[in-house]
């Protein structure tokens, strides 16, 4: 196996720095190959933010090589594929013959198996739920040289430990997915101004049921009166009838990337505010009706390349937190408030409420209730603390933070979020670990930094 | 439909290139030593819209057998529109300077092998009055350097044989393309730290399917800029590349 020694290799925050070494898996059928009392971590595209896709001092495996498809049905649309293969590449492959996937997050630059081991979620958490609701099976490969086939059916509590399992359950290989219909690469609805948190609450609640995508922006800046103004997007997938009479067509990918890392962070104090302004006024009328590509829809930074880099050197931390329904109103006014006075935070909130339905994994980070995300250049302590205090907010409206996101939280803060944590412990392969892992999901503690 | 024969096929390159083929319905016949390997590639190339995938499992060090090979690939094809010979080592440079043996056998496999495959091959389109024959040199193989010559010298007679080719069977309908590829991240290379002037294999992959579909014959640089570079270490005097 091929070896990059000392490796640094960052997560998509840009920190914590991390050493380890990579390892490339080039062949799903070889066996895992592990060298002395190292522990090692499965290695996808590098889109987790934090720590929970970093091994430091350890070894990655990086699995982006395993990237072939196994097998297609275009009639069922049940897709066979390796643990590397990204979304990207399915909806390359499904898209001209009708399908799409169930369940995407903000970036089609993950591959499939960390999008099990995240079990992502998007736009659509009110109806179809996490994307491991659409894992058929995957196959799972330990340190005991065991290879399983897990299913709901089959392996089923190691299928449950595994997805949302952050790779710490073992190395997937290769999965099987449902994909589904799509009569178009469009998506039709309407975007919405809003003044208020009242306002977002209320056009969520009349637009969950009929609509299968929603989310909104909010401008964390905004106080007072306009605490939680924003826009509300609403959309289901377009009829061919729908794409063909507006004649709409797929936008033209300008090859854009921010090419170096700026000396410092883009998102500052003088740049915050007149962004949030421009975009929240963009929108002059307070409705319009929109026909999206999935592109902009779905992955609208993916047409950045690097967009990371404006965050500067430091890096970034990016903040997700879900509160169930009960206070969300009143946690989501406590949530933005904290931001408001604190002045930091990037351009934009993303808010959006989770539907009901039960995630399949043990470590699964949707719930009902309403998400808020967000990333803050690192300034400083301050940055650090601001987030404890939200943290604070968040566990004690009995909500929790995104594991894939996160690059700080105290064990204490993730052992109350995730009330299966020790159940989910028993299925920790003994040789994988992650520097997240270390951090957040010992008994002895932790949480240092 | 393109009728693709692949030599070497599991190769990251060549695995590359095939994958662009592919969504446009191309038939193949793959041929390498692992089994396993090359039907996960046909399943792969399946799923992506090839309308067929037939796998051949050969050892491609023994030149004695390549001619059949060629001629069970056009009887399997019913005719080849294009060939791709991407098989080859990386060999221990100072290994080979230690050992004749070691450099023969190295040179048995990149250069005697895909040798006899191109003159059979060429000898196929010929007949035919078309097709496109492509082989993966290297640059290494335009000048001779201390850490790899050997690896050099087994390439440069493909592009000499190669740009030849394609000079005398264009007039017979036959492109010959010469692909030299710069650094490329692949298994071959897997221990080697990477840089800036690294590739990837889909990109030289799909530039080679690109001079393919765009018809070119002679020598290509993937990426383009390498044709600079080699100009330079060309014509560099002898003190200079001493060094590299």
């Amino acid at each position: 196996m091929a070896e990059a020694e000392g490796t640094q290799r960052a997560s998509w925050g840009g920190y914590p720095a991390s050493a380890q070494t990579l390892r490339a898996v080039r062949d799903r059928h070889a066996p895992l190959e592990l060298i002395s009392d190292e522990t090692v971590l499965p290695y996808g595209n590098g889109r987790s933010y934090g720590d929970s896709c970093l091994n430091d001092g350890g070894v990655l495996l990086d699995a982006r090589a395993l990237d072939k498809f196994i097998a297609f049905d275009a009639d069922t649309g049940i897709l066979t594929c390796e643990a590397g293969v990204t979304l990207a590449g399915i909806i390359d492959l499904a898209l001209p013959r009708g399908w799409f996937l169930p369940v995407t997050p903000g970036t089609q630059f993950v591959t499939v198996a960390g999008a099990i081991a995240n079990d992502v979620h998007g736009k659509n958490h009110h109806h179809e739920g996490t994307f491991g609701a659409h894992v058929e099976s995957f196959e799972l490969l330990t340190s005991d040289g065991a290879r399983r086939l897990c299913s709901p059916t089959e392996n089923a509590a190691l299928f449950a430990a595994t997805i949302g399992g952050l790779g710490l359950t073992g190395l997937i290989t290769l999965a099987t997915i449902r994909l589904k219909r799509v009569a178009s690469a469009f998506l039709s609805g309407r975007s919405i101004k809003f003044g208020n948190l009242d306002e977002f609450f209320a056009l969520s609640a009349a637009s969950t049921a009929a609509h299968e995508y929603t989310v909104s922006w909010i401008d964390c800046l905004g106080s007072g009166a306009t605490l939680g103004r924003g826009i509300f997007m609403r959309a289901n997938p377009a009829s061919a009838e729908d794409v063909a009479e507006k004649g709409a067509k797929a936008p033209g990918r300008l090859p854009l990337t921010v090419p170096v890392m700026p000396p410092l962070s883009l998102v500052n104090k003088l740049t915050l505010k007149p962004f949030n302004w421009a975009y929240y006024n963009r929108q002059q009328t307070r409705e319009i009706d929109k026909l999206w590509h999935y592109s902009s829809f779905h992955y609208p930074l993916d047409a950045i390349g690097r967009w990371n880099r404006i965050y500067g050197p430091k890096g970034f931390l990016q903040y997700q937190c879900v509160v169930p329904p009960d206070d969300q109103r009143a946690v989501s006014e406590a949530l933005l408030g904290e931001i408001s006075r604190s002045g930091q935070g990037s351009f934009l909130v993303v808010f959006k409420t989770f539907g009901a339905r039960q995630s399949p994994g043990l470590l699964s980070f949707p719930m009902a209730g309403t998400t808020l995300a967000l990333d803050f250049p690192i300034i400083g302590p301050s940055t650090f603390a601001l987030l404890d205090r939200l943290d604070a907010i968040v566990v004690e409206a009995g909500g929790r933070i995104y594991p894939a996101k996160d690059a700080r939280m105290s064990a204490e803060t993730f052992r109350r979020g995730y009330p299966k944590l020790e159940e989910f412990r028993k299925f920790v392969d003994p040789r994988f670990s992650s520097s997240f892992e270390r951090r957040v999901m010992r008994n002895d503690g932790g949480g240092d930094r | 439909m393109l009728r693709i024969a692949i030599f070497g096929a599991t190769s990251g390159i060549a695995q590359a290139a095939a994958r662009d083929f592919a969504k446009e319905g191309a038939h193949f016949f793959l041929v390498a030593r692992g089994a396993t390997a090359l039907a996960d590639m046909a399943a792969d190339l399946t799923v992506r819209g090839a309308g067929g995938a037939t796998v051949r499992v050969a050892d491609l060090s023994d030149p004695g057998s390549l001619a059949a090979l060629c001629d069970e690939a056009r009887e399997a094809l019913g005719g080849i529109d294009v060939a791709l010979i991407a098989h080859g080592v990386l060999p221990d440079q100072e290994v080979c300077e230690a050992s004749a043996a070691a450099t023969l056998d190295v040179l048995q496999i990149n250069t005697m092998s895909p040798a006899a495959l191109m003159i059979r091959l060429g000898d196929i389109m010929s007949a035919q009055g078309s097709g496109t024959l492509a082989i993966i040199s290297s640059v290494a193989g335009d000048r001779g350097r201390p850490s790899n010559f050997i690896y050099g010298a087994s390439k440069s007679l493909l592009s000499t044989l190669g740009e030849g080719m394609a000079l005398k069977l264009a007039t017979r309908g036959v492109k010959v393309l010469v692909v030299k590829p710069g650094f490329v991240d692949t298994k071959m290379t897997a221990d080697f730290k990477k840089g800036l002037l690294w590739a990837s294999a889909a990109s030289v992959g799909g530039a080679i399917a690109a001079a393919v579909k765009a018809g070119k014959s002679g020598a290509i640089y993937t990426p383009g800029w390498w044709r600079f570079i080699m100009l330079a270490i060309k014509f560099a005097p002898g003190f200079l590349v001493r060094r590299m």
